[in-house]
């Protein structure tokens, strides 16, 4: 309370130009607001993350580890079961991302168009965003049953034979990324749906004016437009995909064999079986690729905003 | 974008069928499954119910394993109250910081915070740090590493909204005498309502649907969480569908009520934080 005055003249004074500013007058904004949160989030999620790179070197019981230089990344790549893992990644990541951006593009137009009922369709396409993914999995998993299956019986009426999905291992990790779609494309189309928006109406107005019919005002205005939100969708869904766990654990665990096995199973596997060390270089594997992936996204999406 | 046009009725009718049929019927499948008796329900038919058992299904979910379920609600509400309330207090300071200070050293910062969105969380090694810090498979060792997991998604979405908080209010109050700590928690904190709702709502939504970090952190029967219990179900009752559907049902309630009530702010919340990521 003692301090009261000094600190409010010393503020005051700031403001005349060339004022002498106190040396010891402190800041509103003290350093020190960073440190509970920033210690929190340094032992718990920086520390793991550098610390894998060492692990990921070693042979590793929790307890005690040795030093093995990169046997663990060799062992990865040499065993077809978890370097499979890693193309199923790229390929879960790839599909997810794929779908989600043309779908959610698409459900965005769809419902910022000239249509009854669009508050009703978002709500009813975003809630599965919301929903505790084992739930879907879980699911999805009964729906999708090869004969007494919800879909197929579906199908069935329909005159197609659908396939066994789960079961069969040329379907089960797109079945599972159909399922993801199906989960997340509700997020995509309010991003999308909120790039659309931001357009100023009279750009639709003029190209209408120049005679340019609904798909040249697409491809024209509203396409680059939404670039940002576009952007936003694709780097969002590629990390998520890439990363995604839960779900797959839920329907498949990997299988039928490894033919659903991602990387963050492998992890999880791994780390089950007790092989500590090789479970942290799938991780700082996973880690490499999101990197690879991503930052040249962001780097050259930096780049065309700026030149714009 | 055109509120001139006249609604295209046909478009809009072939629509919400289109959107109930992918949308709804999943869930209309977990409701009815759940009603169903045990041999009905093993048929997987997306049928009406010809005998409702939803009382009889709601009971024995509940009083299965010793009501285990009811452990699960009270440790994920545990859960998710504790780290939503620690993170948005951390991060809001640390974001209001790390807004208002610009320079090389807090640009530097923003970085390693950006990371936090990117990068896949280590898992053995997290828990390396939980059992050299003596928290593994405890409640606070999971909190703490959820409070860490959420950090970066709050600063950033804290930072974008102080940004609009003018800084004269700043300076008023500091004439006005008030200290760091004052001036944060009385005058700008309060100022933050709206997007603390959103992450309130948003964070809770994600901390409670998740599975990886128990499964890893807080493994055990005694600490189950809703997540994890609905996992285990499946392998424990191979063939009373109805009561795993009933087990969907109930963990998928308190989302639903959360997306009912706050529908707005989810979405936005949402969508603002993944232009910013």
């Amino acid at each position: 309370m003692t301090t009261f005055a000094p600190a409010a003249t010393a503020s005051r004074l700031d403001h005349q130009p060339g004022g002498g500013r106190p040396k010891a007058r402190k800041s509103p904004y003290p350093y020190w607001f960073l440190i509970p949160g920033g210690l929190i989030f340094t032992i718990f999620f920086l520390v793991p993350s550098v610390m894998a790179f060492y692990f990921s070197l070693t042979r590793w019981t929790l307890f005690d580890q040795e030093f093995i230089g990169l046997d663990n990344y060799v062992q990865f790549f040499r065993e077809p079961a978890l370097a499979s893992g890693l193309w199923h990644t790229i390929v879960y990541a790839a599909v997810t991302s794929g779908l989600k951006v043309v779908l959610g593009m698409a459900l965005a137009v769809l419902l910022t168009g000239p249509i009854l009922g669009r508050g009703f369709m978002r709500s009813v396409a975003f809630f599965p965003v919301l929903v505790s993914t084992i739930g879907v999995g879980l699911t999805f998993q009964v729906l999708m049953h090869p004969t007494k299956g919800v879909i197929n019986q579906a199908l069935d009426l329909i005159g197609i034979t659908g396939p066994a999905w789960l079961v069969d291992p040329d379907w089960a990790l797109l079945s599972v990324a159909l399922v993801d779609v199906w989960q997340g494309v509700g997020l995509a189309t309010v991003i999308y749906m909120a790039g659309i928006l931001s357009i100023p109406g009279e750009y639709f107005e003029a190209a209408k004016v120049d005679g340019a019919g609904p798909w040249h005002r697409f491809r024209h205005v509203t396409l680059p437009l939404a670039k940002p939100a576009g952007v936003s969708v694709i780097i969002l869904s590629l990390i998520g995909g890439m990363r995604k766990f839960d779900l797959i654990w839920a329907m498949t665990k990997g299988g039928p064999g490894f033919t659903s096995d991602v990387m963050a199973s492998v992890v999880y596997k791994q780390y089950q079986a007790g092989f500590y060390g090789l479970s942290t270089a799938g991780n700082v594997v996973l880690f490499l690729l999101v990197i690879v992936i991503v930052l040249p996204l962001f780097w050259s999406f930096n780049r065309s905003e700026d030149t714009r | 974008m055109n509120t001139r046009t006249r609604p295209n009725y046909w478009l809009s009718a072939l629509a919400i069928v289109l959107f109930a049929v992918v949308f709804l019927i999943p869930f209309a499948f977990i409701v009815l499954t759940a009603a169903k008796s045990q041999t009905e329900s093993a048929l997987l038919q997306f049928s009406w119910p010809t005998e409702w058992a939803f009382v009889q299904n709601l009971r024995a979910v509940v009083e299965a394993r010793d009501y285990l379920l009811i452990i699960a609600f009270i440790n994920s509400t545990i859960l998710t109250v504790a780290s939503v309330a620690v993170v948005v207090v951390l991060a809001a300071m640390a974001a209001f910081v790390l807004q208002r200070r610009k320079g090389r050293w807090t640009s530097g910062l923003n970085l390693v915070v950006l990371s936090g969105l990117v990068i896949p969380p280590a898992v053995v090694p997290t828990i390396w740090v939980l059992q050299q810090t003596g928290l593994f498979k405890t409640m606070p060792g999971l909190i703490l590493v959820e409070i860490a997991y959420a950090m970066a998604f709050c600063v950033l979405l804290f930072q974008a909204f102080i940004a609009s908080v003018p800084r004269e209010l700043d300076e008023a109050a500091t004439i006005d005498g008030a200290g760091p700590v004052g001036l944060f928690f009385r005058v700008v904190f309060p100022l933050l309502r709206p997007i603390i709702v959103t992450i309130v709502v948003v964070q809770s939504v994600f901390v409670w649907n998740d599975f990886a970090s128990p499964l890893y952190f807080l493994p055990g029967d005694e600490n189950a969480t809703v997540q994890l219990t609905l996992f285990n179900f499946q392998g424990q009752y191979t063939n009373a569908y109805n009561l795993l559907f009933m087990d969907i049902l109930l963990v998928t309630v308190p989302p639903l009520i959360m997306f009912m009530i706050f529908q707005r702010q989810i979405v936005s919340g949402m969508v603002a934080g993944s232009v910013k990521g």
